[in-house]
């Protein structure tokens, strides 16, 4: 039952803020200090978090090989499974990065009688995947029409895109339902597949119930709850924290702080979980290196050059009379050494 | 290896892209759009201030939906005075200058309702009489 | 131990309480203990032999002692939790990866069914996800603000000997394959995984002996089976005089030769035991073939490196070897014997821990004059990239029907597929030599299936473990034993040939298992050979 305890604890969050920016006073809190602490520990967390893995050196070249590396002319290279260069790196990283490359190779593995092992196509967890992170990516693009003026053309045109549909006022955005669909799809995985719900932690079912709470919020705030919900008055406030200079004259609704606290809440909780795979995926060794390691050296900052093999100084002496006797030739022979003796 | 001239690149990028209203408004606010009231000077209108600047929208829907979907034309009264349900019937009749009022919050919240999509503001309404 | 009947074993793996078959334990994995029964652990590595290595100069193999895992009380050290988790600290600070690794996942499950040893046992701990999370949860309570808070609830665990037991069992249930690394969105290796916990179990004296004899061995007389240099070179020169019994080619073969163009280095398996004997006769008779100027070592007489399983150091000081004959001879540059997790150090790990190697030059084909790149700087090339370059240029006179008997498959091995991407060139050599079909897609190129006993876990005692593990491979393989008559099982892997003859015994009885090396040597037509009738090709009893 841990995915009861992140619900409570979103519930929790969702009493905090619906209450707190009740009270008098309290409006600066919710609407300017915590979004303010949010976003400087996203940022600097996460600047933080990154710099801490480049601390670490790497310090083998450990690319793992999907497909024929780089040899004889005559065998063809895969260059994007097994890059040498650092444009076919590039070019890996960029599927894996924006198309979720590793998900699409998913299979399902089944065992039936006999024993006789299938392996099926699986692309639901990367369907899955592609549908959440995009429009989850969408929905962000799409709210800085709350943080800039004037409004450049291409945010217009993804706003007028995801609303194309022209249902009801508000008009309806795509990616609401497209985000709302992916967590339940990703959701409902973790609750039913077996092998995950049995390895899935409170850490995993409770930025899911997060962002859904952030997504179900927003279209609350946008399409029903709209009591005191002035959408000038928000980017008024929205527009006053990123050119410091905030101020709240205005009552706004209490969803309006709710789901502001959620989305203040996942800021500060992003760099300290595992969300970071958002930098992650960026640094894995894995994926992120060229396979050319025996045609170019790797340096390790802490190689020990003093370690050194058993000598084979070490190694003749203890054996050369064998050696000797079965004709394998020696460094020193044996009435050489047995003078110095 | 540490990579880093790969990673302090990579990491100003993300801090740009987070940080892009920031340094896109050049820490300018916008100045607050003010609607302009009726040049008529009329002080009521079928809902209150509030509500109509948080629901305009979802009113003129349903008057839509009212008129054009299910022929419902009543009439609704607000203190013993009539309006059409109709944007340029009622609305318009006093916020005669849409640029001066309806655009200029739209604008301000990137907001492009198609309601001009049918209808005409009034001063095309009037240029489009005049070409007849 | 005694392993179970065909039939029975058949059943359990499938009907058996097994994870893969939807069968859900009731209790968190963090409150199932592992328990250690006769046939589910290796044996800890002897005193002794933990002794001799942590006497040499530059190794570190503290707290050697009689233990059991079966035992209670493991005697660990004084204070070990401090040294594991320093020693966890410190491994952070040297590999990116692990950090990486345990910040990262987001148990996305894609792993899960990925892993042979979870296919065949059905453990949720040999979910490569869960094997990390062994480690993770333990990093994530030492390391983490999250898990130094909320513990348990943000999934951290305190470092116990309960966790200890678990990380000695599933660690060496773990290849260190990375099969798992081809599917996880993040590339997560669960070999570096499995290498880490290694490397801590090794701090407080917890090892087995099946990696830990070798290593020693490897140190001490230039490989695993400690053969001594006069029994190394008997036992090549039996397989030159074998050669010559079937062939009638004398073999000129030389050891530790100075001056010689070639330094060729192979799994000391290759000269000491079925299948692997038939597979270094291949390389003699290609050398001869080829008129080739190379000569043996008896010093740096192993290419495998069971460091690699062990730690950093001793895969480094046991690698070292190589460049060391190398540069004492004086030849050109090396060739490599068909090996998997040798090539991984050779391909990945030993030019940077030994090189630069500047006494030596890239690796040039005397015969073709191909001069092979890919090696420029590790100056190392593989045997089947230089017999492959041999026949692109018609230099190898081959005669397909001297492998009639022979209807192969190809086994890609975990380490030249997937730390190396060496996967055509083995087949190239195969389409000239021999008839032979590919085992279902899935299962092949780098989404082959380990043999099931890699990384020092080809020991007896954990024999059922290892058909389990190695079903996957089996069950593939019986696919096309079916389908396409296959009696033969290549592969260019030394632990492979020893590793999957046993499976292939267990689950396909009938299949050999031969080096691709060893099927190049059957249909090798020699200048001068007064060849007998040889319905084996080299196995052939004369």
């Amino acid at each position: 039952m841990k995915y009861a305890f992140s619900f409570l604890a979103v519930i929790a969050l969702i009493l905090i803020a619906g209450l707190g920016s009740q009270v008098p006073g309290m409006q600066y809190l919710f609407g300017i200090v915590i979004p303010y602490l949010a976003i400087m520990l996203f940022v600097g967390g996460f600047v933080y978090r990154v710099i801490q893995w480049a601390k670490s050196p790497v310090p083998f070249s450990i690319p793992t090989t999907c497909g024929q590396g780089a040899s004889l002319d005559f065998i063809k290279q895969d260059k994007l499974d097994c890059p040498t260069k650092t444009s076919e790196v590039v070019a890996r990283m960029f599927l894996e990065i924006f198309l979720f490359r590793s998900l699409f190779r998913n299979t399902k593995s089944e065992l039936h009688d006999g024993p006789k092992i299938t392996y099926e196509s699986s692309k639901w967890l990367w369907l899955f995947a592609l549908l959440f992170h995009y429009s989850f990516l969408l929905i962000v693009i799409r709210h800085m029409r709350l943080f800039v003026d004037p409004i450049p053309f291409w945010l217009s045109a993804i706003e007028s895109v995801d609303s194309m549909l022209q249902i009801g006022a508000p008009t309806l955005y795509l990616s609401s339902l497209a985000l709302l669909g992916g967590i339940v799809l990703l959701f409902g995985r973790r609750l039913i597949n077996p092998q995950v719900r049995y390895i899935s932690l409170n850490n995993d079912y409770f930025p899911l119930v997060l962002i859904f709470a952030i997504a179900v919020t927003g279209i609350l705030m946008r399409y029903f709850l709209r009591t005191n919900i002035d959408i000038v008055n928000i980017k008024n406030l929205a527009m006053g924290l990123v050119t410091f200079s905030p101020v709240i004259n205005v009552k706004i609704g209490a969803i309006f702080y709710i789901h502001l606290f959620l989305v203040s809440t996942l800021l500060a909780y992003f760099p300290f979980s595992k969300l970071m795979h958002m930098g992650g995926v960026f640094m894995s060794p894995t994926r992120n290196m060229a396979n050319d390691s025996r045609a170019k050296r790797h340096i390790n900052p802490w190689n020990d050059p003093t370690i050194k093999p058993h000598s084979y100084a070490g190694y003749e002496d203890e054996f050369r009379e064998f050696m000797v006797d079965a004709g394998i030739p020696v460094e020193k022979e044996l009435s050489a050494t047995k003078d110095e003796a | 290896m540490y990579n880093k001239g790969t990673i302090i690149p990579g990491l100003i990028i993300f801090v740009l892209f987070v940080t892009f209203p920031i340094w896109f408004n050049g820490l300018k606010a916008a100045t607050v759009p003010k609607p302009e009231l009726p040049p008529g000077g009329e002080k009521k209108c079928v809902e209150s201030v509030e509500y109509m600047r948080a629901n305009h929208m979802q009113l003129l829907n349903e008057w839509r939906d009212n008129v054009l979907r299910d022929g419902n034309r009543t009439v609704v009264t607000v203190e013993g005075k009539d309006y059409r349900k109709g944007l340029q019937q009622a609305c318009m009749q006093c916020h005669s200058n849409k640029e001066k009022f309806c655009d200029s919050c739209h604008t301000y919240a990137a907001v492009k309702p198609y309601c001009w999509d049918c209808h005409l503001s009034p001063k095309e309404a009037v240029s489009k009489e005049e070409t007849h | 131990m005694a392993v179970p009947k065909l039939e029975q074993l058949s059943k359990s793996v499938v009907q058996g309480p097994s994870l893969v078959t939807g069968a859900v334990p009731t209790k968190d994995w963090m409150d199932v203990p592992a328990i250690f029964k006769p046939g589910n652990y290796a044996y800890p590595a002897k005193q002794e032999k933990v002794e001799y290595l942590n006497s040499q100069k530059d190794l570190n193999f503290p707290n050697a002692r009689e233990w059991s895992p079966e035992d209670d009380d493991w005697k660990l050290p004084e204070g070990w939790q401090d040294i594991i988790l320093k020693g966890l600290k410190e491994r952070l600070d040297k590999f990116r990866s692990l950090k990486i690794f345990m910040d990262c996942c987001v148990r996305c499950g894609a792993c899960a069914d990925k892993c042979h040893f979870f296919l065949g046992t059905g453990d949720p701990k040999n979910m490569p996800v869960l094997r990390a999370e062994l480690l993770r949860s333990v990093y994530r309570n030492e390391f983490t603000i999250g898990g130094k808070i909320l513990g348990k609830m943000a999934g951290g665990r305190e470092m116990t000997v309960g966790v200890l037991k678990e990380w000695f069992m599933y660690s060496y249930q773990c290849t260190e394959c990375r099969r798992c690394s081809v599917f996880c969105p993040y590339g997560i290796d669960t070999a570096e995984v499995t290498m880490m916990l290694r490397e801590l179990l090794h701090l407080v004296g917890v090892g087995i002996n099946w990696i830990l004899e070798p290593a020693s061995n490897s140190n001490r007389t230039g490989n695993h089976m400690g053969l001594q240099p006069h029994t190394f070179k008997d036992n090549v020169d039996f397989l030159a005089e074998d050669v010559e019994n079937l062939t009638g080619i004398k073999i000129n073969h030389s050891f530790n030769r100075k001056g010689a163009e070639f330094l060729f280095i192979t799994p000391s398996a290759d000269v000491f035991a079925e299948p692997g004997l038939y597979t270094a006769m291949g390389y003699l008779l290609l050398f001869e073939h080829i008129g080739l100027d190379y000569t043996w070592s008896t010093y740096a007489s192993e290419g495998g490196n069971f460091g690699l399983f062990t730690n950093n150091e001793l895969m480094k000081k046991l690698n070292g070897k190589m460049y060391a004959e190398a540069k004492r001879l004086g030849v050109k540059s090396i060739i490599g014997g068909e090996c998997g997790h040798m090539w991984r150090v050779v391909h990945q790990y030993m030019d940077t821990m030994n090189g630069p190697a500047d006494f030596l030059e890239v690796p040039k084909s005397p015969i073709t004059g191909t001069t092979f790149n890919n090696a420029a700087s590790t100056k190392m090339v593989h045997i089947s990239e230089f017999t492959a370059d041999l026949i692109k240029n018609n230099k190898l006179k081959l005669d397909k029907s001297r492998n009639s008997h022979v209807k192969a498959t190809f086994h890609d091995s975990c380490n030249p597929a997937r730390a190396m991407g060496l996967m055509d060139e083995p087949r190239y050599i195969l389409d000239h030599v021999v008839d032979w079909v590919e085992m279902p897609e899935n299962t092949i190129r780098e989404k082959t299936f380990c043999c099931g006993s890699g990384t020092g876990l080809n020991t007896d005692e954990i024999m059922e473990l290892r058909m389990r593990a190695g079903l996957p491979r089996a069950n593939a393989v019986k696919h096309v034993i079916d389908k396409h008559d296959v009696n033969t099982l290549s592969t260019v892997c030394a632990i492979d040939r020893a590793t999957l003859t046993s499976l292939m015994n267990y689950w396909n009885p009938g299949c050999n298992v031969a080096g691709v090396s060893e099927l190049v040597g059957n249909a090798l037509v020699m200048d001068g050979e007064n060849r007998q009738e040889l319905d084996e090709g080299l196995r052939t009893l004369v």
